[in-house]
């Protein structure tokens, strides 16, 4: 049987990666200095003496967990602190997510929520809003689909953690 | 080295020259000559098997009938009929769960399993355990992370009634010995179940010599369709087993109350069969077998070795499982300060396509202390340069991480 000879049938062979783009090739655009810099030192990382709300989301699929906990003031969030593990993407969304919700009301955290999940499932003109401020650097991950659920998953907890207890 | 099969075969991997394809352990690439075989059938002897009074159905059963006669052949087992069409290793092995297991495991009996099974190995007797009231029994791994047959064992007593294992772990690539741990459950008066989903794509597997009660495998990750694999038994013990699934095609006679249940392998095969799947899998077998599958072996733990002494050699990556000479083509490793999930969405910028996550076997992830791993696996199409890449990746990944420290 004849064989391919090595290496001339690819250009993935250098250290340098491909520049055909057509798998959203620069990932540099993704993990940027900002995104590494939230997942090795996170914000808000921890847990709060006096929660009103705790909810704890996993994906299956990857084994990644976050806890987002609230302390609130009627609707206001006067505190929250995220836990778990995961991925850069994951954990970097919770740290980000964090930083904006102090001092913010409930309705309109909903709304910074629901423009960041349209921003993540590819919705261009959501990724251009002012308001999600420097969660914009996590727009890459709508090119990728299988990691879509990393990017909300820290959002999935702070949405149902707020109807809880509204 | 090179690869064992011309990359030419596989039409995916021909028409994607740069894609480095390093997921076969979840599903492999599929040869011309299965795809060609499915279309020849479905273009020439098409129609219900086992059913129409017609010419046109009874080629149609002769495919599927030569179908099971070469997969027996290929799996070294004498009695064909004792070699049941499945979906694939999950249906085959909660097949053999719920038909034996319904039927054999009562409140207070003992189910032996290992912590390195894969979930389609363990859920369906945790699940009967639960039912039934029996004690389920986790055999664990040894301080090197592996299950031995010690393990076993040491759980295996007079009231264990199945014993259900891997040949080859999905994870860790260690490969355990059938026959001896076969041996200690019959002594026992146990029956053995193996799962042999990573096994048979990648070594000869001989059914008859194996001394197992029941041996599963699934098509799709040894060049077949996906939808077809196989449950091979015993036939004493089919025999004498109620069905899984009930309808057309598994019965004798359908009275007002009672039915009674066709021979083997219909008895188990409820409904129209996946002929096209089965004629696939056929074609499957003819491929590997012109390659030989200890050539595959070899030509798989070649690579293999190949990754984990240059994986393992560089600072901060883990490789999780056996030495490198003692793994069948699965590598599965982790990257300090790299969670598996980003460096699989780095290596795919890279058109490099590995699998990150706990490969259904979350039991043995909370073993490792890690929630998930990257795992890297080879096939017969897979070549050095596969394995060049993936370390030229690894090391972009490290890159990329790296930038933020400074």
């Amino acid at each position: 049987m004849r064989s391919w000879p090595a290496c001339t049938r690819r250009a993935s062979c250098s250290v340098m990666p491909p520049s055909d783009g057509r798998r959203g090739a620069d990932l540099t655009a993704l993990y940027q200095d900002l995104i590494l810099d939230h997942y090795r030192r996170p914000r808000n990382r921890g847990l709060l003496e006096h929660a009103d709300a705790t909810v704890t989301k996993k994906n299956p699929l990857c084994g990644d967990v976050i806890t987002v906990q609230l302390e609130l003031d009627g609707d206001t969030v006067r505190d929250v602190k995220f836990a778990g593990e995961g991925c850069a993407i994951s954990q970097a969304s919770a740290s980000m997510m964090t930083q904006m919700l102090k001092g913010r009301s409930a309705q309109d955290i909903g709304r910074v929520a629901a423009t960041f999940t349209r921003m993540i499932e590819g919705d261009s003109s959501a990724a251009a809003d002012a308001s999600l401020g420097e969660l914009r650097a996590l727009a890459g991950v709508a090119r990728l689909p299988q990691r879509q659920k990393c990017a909300l998953l820290a959002w999935s907890a702070l949405t149902q953690a707020l109807v809880s207890h509204g | 080295m090179t690869s064992l099969a011309p990359r030419s075969d596989f039409p995916l991997l021909a028409g994607d020259p740069d894609l480095v394809y390093l997921d076969s352990a979840a599903t492999s690439q599929k040869p011309l000559a299965v795809l060609d075989a499915m279309r020849e059938f479905q273009s020439r002897d098409y129609a219900n098997p086992h059913r129409g009074a017609y010419e046109l159905s009874v080629r149609a059963t002769q495919r599927y009938h030569d179908a099971r006669a070469r997969l027996a052949r290929f799996f070294g087992v004498a009695d064909a009929d004792a070699c049941i069409f499945t979906r694939g290793t999950t249906e085959s092995l909660n097949l053999v769960a719920t038909a034996w297991g319904r039927a054999n495991v009562r409140s207070g009996d003992e189910i032996v399993v290992t912590r390195a099974e894969h979930h389609a190995n363990f859920v369906p007797w945790q699940q009967l355990a639960l039912a039934t009231g029996a004690r389920f029994r986790i055999a664990e791994p040894g301080p090197d992370g592996l299950v031995h047959p010690d393990a076993l064992r040491a759980l295996i007593t007079s009231r264990t009634r199945v014993v259900a294992f891997h040949h080859v772990s999905n994870v860790l690539g260690d490969t355990l010995p059938v026959r001896e741990i076969a041996d200690l459950a019959h002594d026992a008066g146990a029956i053995a179940v193996c799962d042999g989903a990573q096994a048979a794509p990648h070594l000869p597997v001989r059914f008859d010599e194996l001394g197992v009660d029941f041996y599963a495998a699934s098509g799709h990750k040894m060049c077949g369709p996906m939808g077809i694999g196989v449950l091979l038994g015993r036939r004493p013990l089919l025999e004498v087993m109620p069905p899984y699934m009930m309808g057309g095609d598994m019965i004798e006679f359908v009275h007002d109350e009672t039915s009674s249940w066709n021979t083997l392998p219909h008895k188990f095969e409820a409904g129209t069969p996946n002929v096209t799947g089965a004629v696939g899998l056929a074609a499957a077998a003819d491929y590997l077998d012109a390659l030989g599958m200890r050539a595959v072996q070899t030509h798989e733990r070649s690579l293999a070795r190949t990754a984990h002494e240059r994986l393992a050699a560089l600072d901060g990556i883990t490789v999780h499982g056996p030495g490198p000479t003692e793994r069948s083509g699965v590598v599965s490793f982790t990257v300090n300060d790299i969670h598996p999930h980003d460096l699989a969405t780095i290596l795919d910028a890279r058109h490099i396509c590995i699998r990150a996550g706990h490969h259904c076997a979350q039991p043995l992830m909370r073993r490792l202390g890690v929630a998930a791993t990257a795992r890297a696996s080879f096939y017969v199409y897979n070549d050095e340069a596969d394995v060049d890449a993936l370390l030229a990746g690894v090391h972009a990944a490290r890159e990329l991480f790296g930038h933020a420290t400074v």
